[in-house]
């Protein structure tokens, strides 16, 4: 089993949720967060332009077994590109994970997922 | 660098536009009038002026209320766009209507009675010291009508939300206001208006602000088309509780759209006022019914569509009905708004804040079913109910067709010199980063 975090753009969320769907990935867990990486963006304030610190993006959690690894990683790269690719299009994190336990009924392992 | 940067041609177009308007309007203003003598006029009526002042400022209330509706309703990427829409209308259509919107709305009948035009009108220089007849100063008059000016391209906005640009939409409301509003408002109000004088019923507006507001949505939101992924994709409300403090001020503003459309202050004042108050209620009450019957769950949006359902309904009847013909009516628009709005979605387009649904269904439901509710005696002489539903249809007919027609023409021009729909990508990054620079709510988020 694997946790796959991946940071988007948020624009980019309703497509790769799409191209998720699509790949029969349908248990997500997203969040707003704000980060820093390579790109630098720009906002105005009273006609002063401002680079901000940190910038909005998109978090996105999912647990897989094995087989779905590289079709999410696919799905997300897939459709969270802009154009050919652009600087701030996001990184994919894959972890190891150790174990799943479905709350309700106590089931343990990949069919808890 | 900024987006408007890499255009300058489309940029200072516009600009350029404006200010050769402004240019020529400026050299006809500074030239000085005609020095007369002004004839005997009224003396001014304190209370009826007083009240004419405060609607003023009730109806231009409603705008914020407007952007604060609106707002609430677009997801968390455009509030400030959506918001801006409301508050640019303040902005041009403000300058617009002193400088030439009134001349052309309230002037007398030019071009085969299309329009009004009286030079003497532009910048307001030949009513500076006026009073009308009612007693009341021509520049409170100017100024409350400019608030109706103001608001009815802000209701346009509603229908295209979410993805257009600033420009193009500045430019539309532009244009829209002097060559569809202008007309509409001059066959209507003036007193030489070709409605008026068939003896077409419309106290506050229900054909010149709501009707045409919201065919002419429908027309835009049609040529525009959807928002990119609607209807597949869930498009929720940012914030609900913004939505309903909007739709408090439009109630409240909605006292001088009304009331103060009587032009007086008296019986006819506290007709419309009651009637408001009434509609209104009964519009709100009429879709938590629907609603909880439909669903078992009544809804603050479902709470505020209704208030404006009724509201919607009562502006042309405002003058002429009683009070249980505007319950009536609140029932009726809220009864025909929710059937509007289920049939849009069934049919798939993307109205997307239902100025039709709304703006254009309850307007037109107001101005033909007042026909059957109308108090005893304001019936126009020798008119029975038929007779006057045709003058009625006529309003409703001219102000549908019309507003469509030049709605049409004026954006497929603007889409093509100047460009209005949103590209992919900038619709996808929402208009508050993209047009404007900035977030509506960076605080939900560490910066």
């Amino acid at each position: 089993m694997k946790l796959i975090v991946a940071i988007i753009q948020p624009d980019k969320l309703d497509d790769v949720h799409q191209a998720l769907i699509h790949a029969e990935i349908f248990r997500i867990t997203v969040s707003r967060v704000t980060g820093h990486g390579q790109q630098e963006d720009q906002e105005l304030y009273r006609g002063e332009e401002v680079k901000p610190d940190l910038i909005p993006k998109v978090r996105l959690e999912i647990a897989v077994n094995e087989a779905f690894v590289e079709p999410t990683v696919t799905a997300i790269l897939g459709a969270a590109k802009h154009g050919e690719g652009t600087i701030g299009d996001g990184k994919i994190f894959i972890m190891p994970l150790e174990e799943v336990i479905r709350i309700r009924t106590g089931e343990r392992g990949g069919t808890a997922i | 660098m900024l987006a408007t940067q890499r255009d300058p041609v489309r940029t200072f177009v516009p600009a350029a536009l404006l200010l050769l308007v402004l240019g020529v309007a400026m050299c006809v203003a500074l030239t000085p009038a005609a020095a007369t003598t002004l004839p005997e006029q009224p003396p001014v009526d304190t209370g009826a002026t007083a009240w004419m002042l405060t609607s003023t400022a009730l109806v231009l209330l409603m705008v914020p209320g407007l952007a604060m509706f609106y707002g609430g309703l677009v997801r968390t990427k455009n509030v400030l766009g959506t918001m801006m829409h409301s508050f640019a209308a303040m902005a041009i259509i403000g300058v617009l209507w002193v400088v030439v919107g009134y001349a052309l709305a309230f002037g007398p009948n030019v071009l085969g009675g299309w329009v009004g035009f009286d030079p003497g009108l532009l910048f307001l220089r030949s009513i500076d010291t006026t009073v009308s007849t009612g007693g009341i100063p021509d520049l409170v008059f100017a100024m409350f009508q400019g608030k109706f000016a103001i608001i009815t391209p802000a209701l346009i906005a509603g229908a295209f939300a979410e993805r257009v640009k600033f420009r193009g939409y500045a430019i539309f409301i532009a244009l829209w206001s002097l060559l569809v509003y202008s007309p509409l408002c001059h066959w209507v109000w003036a007193s030489d208006g070709f409605l008026l004088q068939a003896g077409a019923i419309d106290f506050a507006g229900g054909t010149v602000v709501h009707i045409s507001a919201g065919v002419s949505g429908l027309v835009a939101a049609l040529y525009l088309g959807a928002r990119r992924g609607y209807p597949r994709i869930a498009m929720h409300p940012n914030n609900l509780v913004m939505v309903m403090m909007g739709v408090g001020l439009l109630w409240v503003g909605w006292f001088g759209f009304n009331a103060g459309s009587s032009l007086s202050s008296g019986v006819k004042t506290a007709q419309a006022l009651t009637v408001t108050q009434v509609a209104a209620a009964a519009g709100a009450l009429a879709w938590v019914c629907i609603e909880a019957v439909q669903h078992r769950k009544a809804t603050s949006l479902g709470m505020a569509s209704g208030i404006l359902a009724g509201l919607v309904v009562i502006t042309p009847a405002a003058g002429v009905v009683q009070p249980a013909g505007a319950i009536v009516l609140g029932f009726v628009a809220s009864g025909l708004c929710y059937g509007a709005i289920l049939l849009k979605n069934r049919l798939g387009y993307d109205d997307t804040l239902d100025v039709f649904g709304i703006h254009g269904i309850a307007g037109m439901a107001g101005a033909l079913l007042l026909t059957f509710l109308i108090r005893a005696g304001e019936m126009p002489e020798g008119r029975d109910v038929i007779a006057q539903l045709g003058v009625q249809g006529l309003g409703v007919v001219s102000t549908i067709g019309y507003a469509s027609v030049v709605t049409i023409v004026l954006l497929v021009v603007i889409q093509k010199v100047f460009g209005l729909r949103l590209g992919t990508t900038a619709e996808g990054a929402g208009m508050d980063h993209e047009l404007h620079g900035e977030q509506g709510y960076g605080l939900l988020n560490l910066n």
